[in-house]
């Protein structure tokens, strides 16, 4: 099933790029790149099927990373949208306020 | 086919549909419920490949914890209700999908030029033997302890820093 998942995390990954081009709204464009992560995560489980646990040990750091870059992207959008009234990527111009 | 390819390819499909359904909703709450529905379906092909601990952290963290936090960011800005459409024009739409598929092409080849799969398959017997956690624990806390605190410090700055960018101006 190697070969199956891997082409099944290539057709994720490739949704999840397209999501962040296509939207617009900040959330949901950060919902795309969990996504994107969680592509990755699958192709590193198929492949630690056949070459060692390591592969697992790897998606756990990742998902570690993830919840952490969640808290803090989202964070963010929350300051963005008190000073917009909008999570519109098209509002944010200027990096500072 | 035996079943286990049958309800491999079940998952992948809804995985991929879900997928596409989340990228293109227009309503946030709508594209993150789509989004619960890829990661479970993701989770079910980690315990077709074995990584049953994995599925489990899978459901735990991101359908539980993460998605919760997406969802409360969505409530509590109001975006459920007053969204606005937010998908681009049609060039955008050209450019996406044409990357997308680009992308996926590339991955298509890259994956069906990968060596095979050599050799038996080596985590059965060490799951057989140690358990689906033991086997996941045991080079955790023994060869990587050193990466496992460092992530847990950067869990601590990621919650600081949430904090205090979220808070109000004091």
């Amino acid at each position: 099933m190697l070969f199956e998942s891997l082409v099944v995390s290539a057709a994720l990954f490739a949704v999840g790029v397209a999501g962040v081009l296509l939207r617009r709204n900040a959330i949901v464009m950060f919902m795309c790149i969990e996504l994107m992560l969680n592509a990755v995560n699958l192709s590193f489980v198929a492949i630690s099927r056949y070459a060692g646990i390591e592969g697992q040990l790897f998606v756990i750091f990742v998902m570690t990373v993830a919840a952490a870059e969640a808290a803090v992207g989202l964070a963010i959008i929350i300051s963005i949208f008190r000073h917009y009234e909008s999570v519109d990527v098209r509002n944010f111009r200027l990096l500072r306020w | 086919m035996d079943i286990s390819q049958l309800v491999f390819y079940l998952f992948a499909g809804v995985a991929v549909a879900s997928g596409v359904l989340m990228i293109t909703r227009k309503n946030p709450v709508y594209s993150a419920m789509y989004l619960v529905l890829t990661l479970f379906s993701v989770a079910a092909i980690y315990v077709l490949l074995d990584a049953h601990f994995l599925a489990a952290l899978q459901i735990v963290i991101y359908a539980g914890a993460i998605l919760v936090l997406f969802l409360f960011v969505i409530m509590l800005l109001n975006l459920g209700h007053d969204f606005v459409p937010d998908l681009r024009g049609k060039f955008w739409w050209f450019v996406g999908i044409g990357l997308g598929l680009v992308l996926f092409a590339e991955l298509f080849v890259l994956a069906r030029n990968a060596p095979e799969a050599s050799g038996p398959d080596v985590l059965a017997p060490l799951l057989r033997s140690q358990g689906a956690v033991g086997a996941v624990a045991e080079p955790l806390f023994e060869n990587y302890v050193v990466a496992v605190e460092v992530t847990g410090v950067l869990l601590l700055v990621a919650m600081v820093g949430a904090v205090v960018i979220a808070k109000r101006k004091v």
